[in-house]
């Protein structure tokens, strides 16, 4: 079967797209080997820094995430596979003014090791290192049969809003009990029509029939819930947001932050159209959504299907939301 | 080289034949990677050993735990996933139970492997039946101490290591999954060998391969 990707080899891949971003955006820059990329103004003194870091395949998350009043490093590893140790110590170093620095990771096995590892490489370079760990996707069960709940959608609104406490001067304390916080009080869960196809592999990650849908899927393509027939956005928004609204903190009243997030394949006109069945359900249910984010910020590289994340917000989320952001990914008011 | 002990060029040779054998069964790991987790366990292994066998080029040096603890420190910097700090901390482990071994004796091949195990179950936090490599880690240490015990030769001892990794792994088949990605499929799960608990049984196979037939 042919590759049908714009690529030139699998291999290089990684390598080649941190090239492109070097040669695209001057304000951050891109170290090769070990791979990551760093705010052009790092380290910032007396602020905390935040490093995050994942497989490739999902951007813009990470690397579209770094710049100022977000991610001041983002180590990208291969495609769906944690980076390494050695790339996160390096990141770690470039960004730490002196305040500490904070690694937010996804909760996947791979990713929570490597972190580890690295954390205890930067303490011994005399480096303060908090980790949070993001873990809101409901659709998977938590327990101690499993390696708990994904991290998915959550993981790039913990980003934007440490980014800005950190941008304010908060302490590592602080910025690390606020990334807590926001994971604790948001949920999601995702949907896919279509598979991905990794370079490497070169074949769809999994198979879906014609007719068929995944409801719960992770992001590298990981089965969800239950396979189902494809039925009308409504009905697919109802079930997801129902499954998020019951295992989450919303309650009639409450405030919410609604991120509805294109897989990679799916048009923003869907997008829109799963937002307003949202909007509906929620108003129905007493929620007010008063700040959205609508569009493709972690993706599973070509996947059709979305994934809708809420977070419940108070005066100082919504505040932190609200800062100025200057990414590739993200940017307002700066 | 000793009758009954294998040497860092003993070592090098089984370290080059596991990253030819890995490269060969690239698609089959990453297919079996694929079912129940995120097709790239190939991919992964195949990285970071072909870093490997670059890195330690054809001089073993003459400590093999120097070597072993090189070829540890190499996996965890290029494989990424799971399986870099896995089997970075697996070599690493081993590497510091022979450190300044110039040959190894049946004894301390089973007391490294021993230390391997121990320290893949500290950084992955899994127990044998959670569906991982300890599956095909854990009776093929288990074996290497009793023929170490038993004082049998090192080819017999390594070929019953193998023989249990690859009936370790071949258990794996019914498991359902607790530990990593495959966790998360549940029930789903079951069915299918554990990718992980295949390139350690990999690793044991070519470990008979190379130093069974090289150390009697």
């Amino acid at each position: 079967m042919t590759l049908k990707k714009l690529i030139n080899n699998p291999d290089d891949v990684v390598r080649e797209a941190l090239q492109g971003v070097a040669a695209a955006h001057s304000d951050v820059k891109v170290h090769i080997d070990p791979h990551y990329v760093v705010r052009a103004d790092a380290p910032v003194k007396g602020k905390v820094g935040i490093v995050s870091g994942g497989g490739s395949g999902h951007e813009p998350m990470h690397g579209g995430f770094v710049g100022m009043g977000m991610l001041d490093a983002a180590c990208p590893g291969e495609v769906f596979t944690s980076p390494t140790p050695d790339q996160m110590l390096e990141a770690t170093k470039a960004v730490s003014g002196g305040a500490g620095v904070l690694h937010i990771v996804k909760n996947y096995t791979g990713d929570v090791m490597n972190f580890e590892m690295a954390a205890d490489l930067g303490q011994t370079e005399g480096i303060e290192v908090e980790a949070v760990v993001i873990d809101d996707d409901v659709a998977v069960q938590d327990s101690l049969y499993t390696a708990g709940r994904r991290g998915v959608g959550a993981t790039v609104l913990a980003e934007k809003i440490c980014g800005a406490a950190a941008e304010a001067k908060s302490s590592l304390a602080d910025v690390a009990e606020l990334c807590r916080k926001v994971n604790s009080q948001s949920r999601s869960m995702g949907m896919a029509l279509t598979s991905c196809v990794t370079p490497g592999a070169g074949k769809a990650t999994f198979d879906l029939g014609e007719d068929e849908m995944e409801i719960g899927i992770g992001i590298h393509g990981e089965p969800g819930r239950e396979r189902k027939q494809i039925a009308p956005a409504s009905e697919i928004v109802e079930q997801m947001a129902a499954a998020i609204v019951d295992d989450g903190p919303f309650e009639q009243g409450d405030e919410v932050l609604a991120f509805v997030n294109g897989m990679g394949g799916t048009p923003l006109i869907e997008l829109y159209i799963v937002y307003n069945e949202l909007n509906k359900l929620l108003d129905g249910r007493g929620i007010n959504i008063t700040r959205n984010l609508i569009g493709s910020y972690i993706t599973s590289l070509e996947m059709a299907g979305c994934s809708i994340t809420l977070l419940k917000l108070d005066d100082e989320l919504t505040k932190l939301w609200d800062a100025p952001v200057n990414t590739t990914g993200l940017r307002w008011g700066a | 080289m000793s009758a009954s002990a294998v040497t860092g060029a003993d070592v090098v040779r089984w370290i080059e034949l596991y990253a030819s054998t890995i490269a060969e069964n690239k698609g089959y790991l990453t297919e079996l990677d694929s079912a129940i987790g995120d097709a790239d366990h190939g991919s992964n292994m195949n990285r970071g050993m072909n870093a490997v066998v670059e890195k330690i080029g054809d001089d073993p040096g003459d400590d093999i735990g120097g070597l072993l603890k090189t070829v540890g420190m190499t996996l965890v910097s290029k494989v990424g996933g799971a399986g870099g700090p896995l089997y970075g901390t697996l070599f690493m482990q081993m590497g510091a139970a022979t450190a300044g071994k110039s040959e190894l004796s049946v004894e301390d091949w089973s007391a490294a492997l021993q230390a391997a195990l121990k320290g893949v179950k500290a950084r992955g936090k899994a127990e044998p039946g959670d569906k991982t490599m300890i599956d095909a880690l854990t009776p093929a240490a288990e074996a290497l101490s009793k023929a170490a015990a038993q004082s049998t030769s090192f080819t017999d001892a390594l070929k019953a290591a193998e023989s249990a990794a690859e009936e370790g792994m071949k258990a794996t088949i019914p498991l359902v999954a607790r530990k990593g990605r495959a966790s998360y499929l549940g029930e789903r799960s079951a069915g299918h060998q554990d990718p992980g608990a295949t390139s350690t049984y990999l690793l044991m196979k070519t470990a008979s391969e190379v130093l069974g037939s090289s150390s009697d």
